[in-house]
């Protein structure tokens, strides 16, 4: 009988750190981590002896102070005498504002494009590939300020909507495209209003479960019904209904010339539209680049064998290529919105007040707080990437490949 | 995620590790030139000329402390910078003095932590609107668009006279000069509104002037002046006196033409001691002897700089106003070089 005992422990000796593998990269670790510390807390001591130097103290009292100036663009109560930190709550609104406006229209940009630029038809496929060279290669500033100077140069100034004036409102007269912006009617929510929002609502819900339905009776029987027309109709139908029966609570708020500008309506200022464009059409063009190569990700034999099936082109884009083509687009989506989001602080150029032109310039600047706001400004597009990154990631683990 | 906290901080770091020390004027001789922040465009206070070099009120300040300080009016770095960049440039060390229609504030003096040396410009708020509008008064604007400099004290005199007036009106918010005279021509705002030495200063580069009309209420008082930073005060005292030698060199009749004459030595010892005849206030100072005499005689007095730069004789076409010499009824007042 071999009797078998542990081999006999080496006795540890401090050239194993570095001389054997298995503590080598613990060391490396260690002294790695020793610099870092030993970077952040001179960096930290630093900053706060240059301050000292500068007899500057840390603190974020000033957001509590009347800011004193007066914003344009207001999607919340503000005057000249709310806080600085309402002031940049309201920049913080618009940022958003622009942010999700711009990420909608990207996208559909960003996928007319792509799909476009694949198509077989010669003119069309050129024209967008000129579109996506265009406006990718060239500078996302440059883009918007020389939106905003067409509108500002070109469109008609108020004045001239007067009689005899030589500009018109379009629609019916109810839209005026000037240059300080486009005015829209707004519309005004009376008494019964409340029904209506929920007869929507509801006609949405409506539309959901219709999908659902003809989802799962599709999967068990093989029919397919009319998903589109169905929904459209819900969509409308009741909405409509209930706006009449209700005795029409909606009513519609045109703009009018009154006194320099017009008054009444929606403003919608030359600064939003410059960057909103600016920016859906500059990431539009990434994101058909990205539509592009996650189709062209999907391989050929795929087509063929849905054509062999029987199914017909739309169905073999919506059944067969599309939903493995998400799988490539959406991770790279996720980054050009928040590309997007981060450069929406490019608004200062035409005088847009998002959180980088209210928190970040005005109140700096009257305050004198650089350090302060410039952190805040950084917590809060931290916060925000990290945010739509989360909804995103939710959105891709529902897309992405099922194993079963 | 370790790894943006690392770059946050280094990029703070960054922005605080260029203060410099305290002794500016020792680091203006090393380095043999001087760094001023200007304007980055305001015709007549401080712009680049047709053969790219820095001229104007603003620059002449500048260009007096860089005479006394290094013997050459050329050696002076300019660092356009817009409303919202001056003061972080000068807190931070970037630039060693700040000569840009900048108003003399009590925050900005004791919260920001700089120190206003003086005077230079006593100036207020105006508007300026086209004659078509049919406008006569700033008190008419209810409701009107007006475009703004983002990051002066003009933001704050507007929001608090419409506030006041209980008018409304719709602020277009930019950032250089140049770009708000760009929306103004094109009628995106129905007026302008900034320091009235700048308004008849950009009036002045319109197409046909006489179509705009600047509006008769001043709305704000808007003392403008060069300023440095807080806690260095030998480098204060000499862009302080450098601008009163200028100020008491036009009360004394010293000009750039009879200065080279009157250095000699005259009998009104106020001369003398202002050109280092008698006395030694240059070395007081950390400078030599002839430091206001080369002042006078490369950028002149204060009269010759206000009539070559922005005086009735330019396109500007300022009076003196308030910024004419106490014993003229105005308001600069020079102590007395003793």
């Amino acid at each position: 009988m071999a009797s078998l005992s542990d081999p006999q422990r080496d006795t540890f000796r401090l050239s194993q750190l570095i001389n054997d593998s298995r503590y080598r990269s613990l060391t490396i670790q260690t002294v790695a981590m020793i610099l870092l510390v030993l970077l952040f807390s001179w960096l930290v001591s630093n900053t706060v002896q240059n301050l000292q130097a500068l007899g500057k103290d840390f603190d974020f009292g000033f957001l509590g102070e009347p800011a004193g100036y007066d914003i344009n663009q207001r999607l919340i109560e503000y005057n000249s005498q709310a806080t600085h930190g309402r002031a940049a709550l309201v920049g913080i609104l618009n940022t958003i504002l622009v942010a999700v406006l711009g990420c909608a229209l990207a996208t559909v940009l960003g996928i007319i494009a792509g799909v476009l630029r694949l198509s077989n038809n010669w003119l069309v496929a050129k024209l967008m590939a000129v579109y996506v060279e265009a406006f990718r290669n060239v500078p996302l500033l440059l883009w918007i300020i020389a939106i905003f100077a067409v509108m500002a140069e070109s469109m008609p100034q108020p004045r001239a909507f007067r009689e005899g004036g030589g500009a018109e409102m379009i629609l019916f007269d109810s839209v005026a495209v000037t240059n300080r912006g486009v005015y829209i009617p707004t519309p005004v929510w009376g008494d019964g209003s409340t029904v209506l929002v929920i007869v929507f609502l509801a006609s949405l819900v409506g539309i959901w479960a219709f999908r659902r339905y003809a989802r799962k009776r599709q999967e068990a029987t093989g029919d397919i019904l009319p998903v589109f027309w169905v929904g459209l109709g819900l969509f409308f139908v009741p909405s409509v209904l209930a706006y009449f029966v209700m005795g029409r609570p909606v009513t519609l708020d045109y703009p009018e010339l009154g006194g320099f500008n017009f008054t009444g309506g929606l403003h919608l200022r030359n600064s939003l539209i410059a960057l909103w464009l600016a920016l859906s059409l500059y990431t539009g063009a990434f994101i058909a680049e990205i539509v592009r190569a996650g189709i062209l990700a999907v391989s050929k034999g795929q087509t063929e064998a849905a054509f062999a099936l029987g199914l017909r082109p739309g169905r073999t884009m919506n059944l067969v290529i599309l939903p493995q083509a998400m799988r490539v687009i959406v991770p790279p989506l996720i980054s050009q919105y928040l590309n997007l989001t981060k450069n929406s602080s490019l608004a200062i150029a035409v005088g847009y007040m998002d959180v980088r032109s209210t928190l970040g310039g005005i109140t700096i600047n009257q305050t004198g707080r650089e350090l302060e706001g410039m952190l805040l400004l950084g917590a809060f597009y931290l916060a925000t990437s990290l945010v739509i990154a989360a909804v995103m990631n939710v959105y891709n683990n529902s897309i992405k490949l099922k194993e079963r | 995620m370790k790894k943006s906290v690392i770059l946050g901080a280094l990029t703070i770091a960054g922005l605080s590790a260029g203060v410099a020390g305290a002794a500016t004027l020792d680091d203006v001789k090393t380095r043999g030139t001087l760094i001023c922040g200007v304007n980055t465009g305001l015709t007549g206070f401080a712009a680049p000329d047709a053969n790219g070099v820095w001229a104007g009120f603003d620059v002449d300040m500048c260009r007096a402390v860089a005479v006394a300080v290094l013997g050459d009016a050329t050696a002076v770095e300019f660092v356009p910078l817009t409303g919202q960049t001056r003061f972080t440039a000068l807190a931070s060390g970037q630039i060693d003095m700040l000569s840009r229609n900048t108003t003399w504030t009590f925050s900005r003096d004791v919260d920001l932590k700089f120190e206003f040396v003086g005077v230079n410009y006593y100036d207020g708020q105006g508007f300026i609107a086209p004659k078509a509008l049919g406008v006569s008064s700033a008190k008419e604007l209810d409701g009107a668009t007006i475009c703004i400099q983002t990051g002066t004290t003009t933001e704050l005199n507007l929001a608090d006279f419409f506030r006041v007036n209980n008018m409304s009106y719709e602020p277009v918010p930019i950032e250089t000069n140049a770009e708000a005279l760009q929306q103004y021509n094109a009628g995106a705002c129905d007026a302008y509104t900034t320091d009235a030495s700048g308004l008849a200063a950009s009036r002045a580069t319109f197409e046909t002037p006489s179509d705009h009309v600047i509006l008769p209420e001043i709305i704000s008082k808007e003392p403008l002046g060069p300023l440095v930073r807080h806690g260095d005060s030998e480098w204060g005292d000499v862009v302080r006196w450098s601008l009163n030698a200028m100020i008491a060199a036009e009360e004394y009749g010293v000009t750039s033409a009879n200065v080279a004459e009157l250095a000699k030595g005259t009998d009104n010892p106020e001369i003398n001691r202002l050109l280092g005849t008698e006395g030694n206030l240059g070395e007081m100072l950390g400078l030599d002897a002839d430091w206001a005499e080369r002042i006078i005689a490369t950028v002149g007095n204060y009269s010759e700089s206000f009539e070559r730069n922005v005086g009735e004789n330019t396109p500007i076409g300022l009076a003196r106003g308030l910024n004419a010499q106490w014993t003229e009824g105005g308001l600069l007042y020079a102590p007395p070089f003793r």
